[in-house]
């Protein structure tokens, strides 16, 4: 895998697991979960906007803005029963939210497999972020087509 | 040392009472020697948003499933975990989670294939215990570690392999999954992720019955009158005969063959537990599509 097109914020999180341990990495994937930010008020009353990730095993959905000069911002939504699902959400809206078209269609797909949570976490679960991601930049890529 | 049994009303019409607990009697036994409480989430880390004081974790996917094979892991590997869970061999061990006790259950089966005598369920599982305002932590629990013998896993009795079911067609199997992936519309339970299977449909001759049917609204275990109702009277299931069950991983099956096994009294019941994910890609394995169960297969296709 090449390291020049994953985005520094993507690339310093990806580093931050690797540096710990197994157990902790599940610890600081919980911390992400818990920063999860609540959707915009704009958004909390349009359901309808959100598209369902369901390759995910909870309910989760995302919604992609892209405004004029490029810039991305994503949306997730996941309840706090479902924790994993949304540390998942939350590491890519931090890493995400504020990249351009390009730099977000240049994330390598297997970003969520280089975090070294596949032990921690087990690799089907790590699908449903794989499947976060691809949604993402076929968000985007409806986007800038329309 | 094991601890008293719950002796709720509703528990003593099921065949083995002993195998549940209900909030009160947890909640009034916290803390007792002898006595281990066990999380099992779909969610890995449900637990650590707060989990019943005291409680250890149980992960189905990275704790109990060989890492390399598929299978479960080894009595050596299986020492080490509930050892370092402070669980002994003669300990009682009461196992919740969420969603219906769905993965609870799946980590009971697995107890009972290493023969861990006293192992039961928390009726309800862990959203009950939560909707009842009973006590959560985040505290990180602190065991002793215990020590725990390393006991061969037996297969015989409880689990089903591919060819197992293939020698058992004539006697009554049991799909748990969706009506959707029992006629063969999809492969995966509605709203879960694809885990692989090529064809779709179900094994011919099984009675559909989704797991979830022997869950009241609580996800308490529905009277034994309501589970007589629907497994004997639905799926024509008669004492003495022997059973399998099967899902898409067997998971949810496991929490059948509890029903089964432990609530109604069915002395061999076993789970297919490669299920759909095994069936649905082998080769030359007959396949029943629809709604009907289908006609058994004339000849034993070769293996």
């Amino acid at each position: 895998m090449t390291d020049h097109t994953l985005p520094s914020a993507l690339a310093d999180i990806r580093d931050d697991f690797l540096a710990l341990e197994q157990r902790e990495r599940l610890e600081m994937l919980l911390e992400f979960s818990n920063e999860l930010p609540e959707l915009p008020a704009r958004y909390q009353e349009h359901p309808d906007l959100f598209e369902r990730v369901v390759e995910c095993q909870s309910p989760v959905y995302i919604f992609v803005e892209v405004e004029p000069d490029s810039v991305v911002h994503l949306y997730a939504t996941a309840p706090k029963e479902a924790p994993t699902t949304r540390g998942f959400a939350s590491i890519l809206v931090q890493g995400i939210d504020g990249l351009t078209v390009d730099e977000v269609l240049g994330i390598p797909d297997d970003f969520p497999n280089t975090l070294g949570l596949t032990a921690a976490v087990s690799p089907l679960r790590i699908r449903g972020m794989t499947a976060l991601l691809g949604r993402t930049k076929r968000q985007i890529r409806e986007r800038i087509a329309a | 040392m094991t601890v008293e049994t719950d002796r709720s009303e509703k528990f003593a019409a099921y065949a083995h009472p002993e195998r549940l607990v209900s909030g009160d009697w947890l909640e009034a036994h916290l803390g007792e020697p002898g006595l281990v409480v066990v999380e099992s989430d779909e969610d890995v880390l449900l637990y650590e948003t707060g989990h019943i004081p005291g409680s250890v974790k149980i992960d189905w996917h990275t704790d109990l499933n060989d890492p390399v094979q598929r299978d479960y892991i080894d009595g050596a590997a299986f020492a080490e975990l509930v050892a370092g869970k402070g669980i002994s061999r003669d300990s009682t061990v009461v196992i919740y989670g969420d969603k219906n006790n769905w993965w609870a259950a799946y980590a009971l089966w697995v107890f009972t294939l290493f023969g861990h005598d006293d192992v039961r369920l928390l009726d309800g599982g862990r959203d009950k215990w939560i909707a009842e305002g009973r006590p959560i932590t985040t505290d990180r629990t602190v065991t002793d570690a215990a020590t725990y013998p390393v006991v061969e896993r037996r297969d015989d009795a409880i689990r089903a392999f591919k060819d197992d079911v293939l020698a058992h067609f004539g006697h009554p199997l049991i799909d748990v999954r969706s009506p959707e992936e029992y006629s063969g519309e999809r492969t995966t339970a509605p709203a879960y992720p694809e885990e692989g299977a090529l064809r779709a449909g179900h094994i011919p001759t099984a009675a559909n019955v989704p797991w979830a049917k022997a869950a009241a609204d609580d996800g308490t275990f529905k009277p034994v009158a309501e589970l007589d109702a629907i497994y004997r009277d639905g799926a024509g299931l008669e004492q003495g005969e022997p059973v399998i069950a099967y899902c898409r991983i067997g998971e949810r099956s496991s929490h059948t063959w509890f029903v089964l096994t432990h609530l109604l009294g069915f002395e061999n019941v076993r789970n297919y537990d490669g299920s759909w994910t095994e069936w649905g890609s082998a080769v030359r394995v007959p396949i029943a599509t629809g709604a009907e169960p289908g006609a058994a297969p004339s000849t034993t296709p070769a293996k």
